[in-house]
């Protein structure tokens, strides 16, 4: 091994050092990324991120602007519930409070705890469509056989109206996914 | 640009001065010697033999695979998949084949042979340096790729879910490698990935340190070679790609063994970051096996047009703008997950903004040929192979970098045959340049011109017609990565078949050579290739010293 001069080989411990560091961050930027991907999410409407109203009311409808809402419903394998929706469009008036229900009951012979996972189509419709309240928004326990009636109350923001990409959406779906949560009998 | 002042014969006679210092002959024996080896001309030779031995374990994969495609219908995947096996056995082991090919020829035989290979071997000694900057460190790189290789190969033999193996696709993509897959293959696949990326981080560390701090008096940045530039430019690629590659997989196990939820949507995770994360690696990563391709054609092609390669800062500057404007397009292999129209908008332009550096580089390489005196040896061929393939490659990419295109083509056979073309041809084309180049030095023996021209021939031939029937296939609708097709894709897929036999008959001709001229090849001199070639490297001896640049050349 050829042995170097101690000048170049502290400057080669220098850069290697800050090298090292580089990749450090790199790896930390990557395990940032979670949290951070969440946050721009829910910030921008990202990729069908829906929004969730500060409170109760809603911007009022606007007259003669609407768009119709259709309601999808999904159930992962793992959970032995049904659930659907009530009805499978509303037409919405844009700014209007609005209120859909879901049926869900579960067909098993337990108590199951499950929680919801949503998004809408289009996905750049997601920032405009406000969740006042919504079933998804905590944890729904059903009883053996039990059947619950699920609300999710929204407005389409007005605001729609002047994005020139979105304001020619005639159609936003509203998809969630039930899955169970884990249960503490059910962790090994 | 860069005639040195001093020569090979100068540092021998320096040496036999002062030889217990700079004992330049002194080789140690076989053992310590190869396994323990700080060397790094030695350890770029440990690099070669193993991007060979993978070539030719991740090849063989890939004739398995065209084998059970010559025909539609599945004829040999049970079979394969061992006695008793049910259909869901045999199309998993078709996943684990694809899942193979990909990661080895990608991390075990691509970037070995590149970064490892042909950047151990000349960056110290076309910038004038004794040796990399730390070579125990370079051991470690090499040797952390063995349990690597070992961990991924292992994995085939171990449950994978439905069946033995890895069975995700070298992307990995969640929840298919996270509740998708049980048992401990995929981990083993993914512990593969952690130390090939280990020894690759190791590997980038060293050689910028070796470039910035260990460039010989007078060798500024602007004069060094074009390869010295595109390995300094690989290696930051790899340097901010591959931490966040370790950082997605480890998520990737956390979420399979200790129940996270980081990918998993009940947990409120998001599969799809999983997909950026990795296509954030993922799109620098196919640039880290080019980028080192780019810089050998450069050499190539000025050597054998007994010019200096044209437009040289601006060669080297377009390196680095393929890096940079690499890591803002990773978005374009996810067209299809549901970006919105801005989004798409957005990753399909920058994603065409590559073709402005790429071009250059193209058009440049034409250039530096107009006027030269040429001659067609069998690296020049390779380069000229390699140019034309790329630039099919590229046009094609920029048919595929349209978001509304795409909606239409991904995961179709034109991707493959895209990615093939700048990969598998381009890549490849240029290791094979850079093998045919540099073997007279690395060996001190010249190859056989008519073995070397006769694998070109069958090889270029072959590869088109493999490859290049799969854009119709693809823009047919013929899915990738599923191992029947229908009946009306069988014409192409015979065709397909045949350039795979030309082009494995290609590959003997590789072999031969390379025992041909170990054996029996002529010894050549300090430069074999004239005045085209007027690199550092080519004013050693072939092979060069144990030790060479014990006193630093100084670059005018």
């Amino acid at each position: 091994m050829t042995v170097l001069d101690p000048h170049v080989a502290s400057r080669n411990g220098r850069t290697a050092g800050i090298m090292a560091l580089v990749v450090l961050a790199m790896l930390g930027l990557a395990y940032a990324s979670v949290p951070l991907y969440r946050i721009f999410c829910e910030a921008t409407g990202f990729d069908g991120t829906t929004r969730r109203a500060k409170g109760p009311a809603a911007p009022g409808p606007v007259a003669g602007k609407s768009v119709s809402v259709r309601f999808d419903a999904n159930v992962s394998n793992s959970l032995p519930w049904r659930f659907r929706p009530e009805q499978n469009t509303q037409l919405v008036t844009i700014g209007e409070r609005q209120m859909a229900f879901f049926d869900a009951k579960n067909l098993s012979a337990r108590t199951i705890t499950g929680t919801a996972a949503f998004n809408v189509t289009p996905a750049q419709a997601g920032r405009y469509f406000t969740k006042i309240q919504c079933f998804c928004f905590s944890e729904q326990t059903l009883k053996p056989g039990e059947e619950a009636r699920m609300p999710v109350v929204f407005y389409v923001d007005p605001a729609i109206l002047k994005d020139a990409d979105d304001r020619q959406i005639t159609e936003i779906t509203l998809s969630y996914t039930f899955y169970p949560v884990d249960q503490p009998q059910s962790r090994g | 640009m860069t005639d040195t002042t001093a020569n090979a014969t100068h540092f021998e006679a320096h040496d036999a001065h002062d030889a217990h210092h700079h004992d330049a002959e002194h080789v140690p024996g076989f053992f310590v010697r190869w396994f323990m080896s700080t060397n790094h001309k030695d350890i770029g030779t440990l690099y070669l033999i193993f991007a060979i031995i993978a070539g030719i374990i991740g090849g063989s994969i890939s004739g398995l695979m065209r084998t059970e495609l010559a025909q539609p219908h599945i004829q040999y995947l049970q079979q394969w998949a061992g006695a008793g096996a049910t259909m869901d056995e045999a199309t998993h082991l078709w996943n684990v084949l694809i899942t193979a090919h990909g990661l080895i020829m990608v991390f075990f035989m691509v970037m070995p042979a590149m970064i490892g290979g042909f950047g151990n071997w000349f960056v110290p000694l076309m910038i004038g340096a004794p040796d990399l900057a730390f070579p125990r460190m370079n051991n470690i790189s090499f040797w952390l790729l063995v349990p690597a290789f070992l961990l991924l190969l292992g994995s085939t033999l171990v449950p994978g879910g439905t069946g033995n193996g890895a069975g995700t696709g070298w992307t990995v993509y969640a929840p298919l490698s996270t509740s998708g897959s049980t048992g401990p293959a995929v981990d083993m696949a993914i512990f593969a990935l952690h130390l090939a990326g280990a020894s690759s981080i190791l590997g980038a560390i060293n050689f910028i340190t070796t470039i910035f701090n260990m460039r010989a008096p007078g060798m500024t940045l602007h004069k060094m070679p074009l390869f010295v530039w595109s390995v300094l430019v690989t290696a930051f690629l790899l340097l901010l790609a591959l931490p966040v590659l370790a950082g997605a997989i480890t998520m990737l196990l956390t979420d399979r063994n200790f129940g996270t939820h980081v990918y998993d949507a009940s947990g409120g995770g998001d599969p799809i970051l999983y997909q950026h994360l990795f296509w954030f690696f993922g799109h620098p990563e196919v640039y880290i096996m080019i980028l080192p391709g780019f810089g050998m054609i450069s050499q190539v092609v000025a050597t054998f047009s007994r010019k200096p390669v044209f437009g040289y800062l601006g060669m080297a500057y377009a390196m680095v703008a393929i890096g940079v404007i690499g890591f803002v397009v990773w978005a374009h292999h996810m067209f299809t997950v549901g970006l919105d129209v801005n989004t798409k908008m957005y990753f399909t332009a920058a994603t065409m903004v590559i073709a402005v550096p790429t071009g250059i580089k193209i058009f440049s390489w034409i250039a530096t040929m107009w006027g030269g005196s040429l001659t067609f040896e069998t690296p020049m061929l390779w380069a000229l192979g390699f140019i034309f393939m790329f630039t099919v490659g590229g046009v094609t990419g920029v048919v595929l970098a349209n978001g509304g295109v795409d909606n239409n083509l991904h995961d179709t056979y034109y991707v493959v045959a895209h990615f093939h073309y700048v990969l598998s041809l381009g890549a490849v084309f240029s290791l094979f340049a850079g093998w045919y180049y540099w073997l007279p030095k690395m060996s001190g023996k010249m190859y056989n011109e008519l073995l070397g021209k006769a694998h070109f021939w069958l090889f270029f031939i072959g590869v088109n017609v493999l490859f290049f029937p799969m854009h119709f296939l693809g823009m047919d609708g013929m899915q990738r990565r599923v191992p029947d097709y229908a009946d009306a894709f069988a014409y192409w897929n015979h065709i397909a078949t045949i350039g795979f036999m030309m082009m494995a008959a290609g590959m003997v001709f590789f072999f031969v050579n390379i025992i041909y001229t170990l054996a029996a090849g002529r010894k050549v001199g300090n430069n074999p290739w004239g005045e085209g070639a007027t690199t550092l490297e080519w004013t050693l001896s072939s092979p060069p010293p144990f030790h060479q640049f014990s006193t630093l050349p100084r670059i005018d």
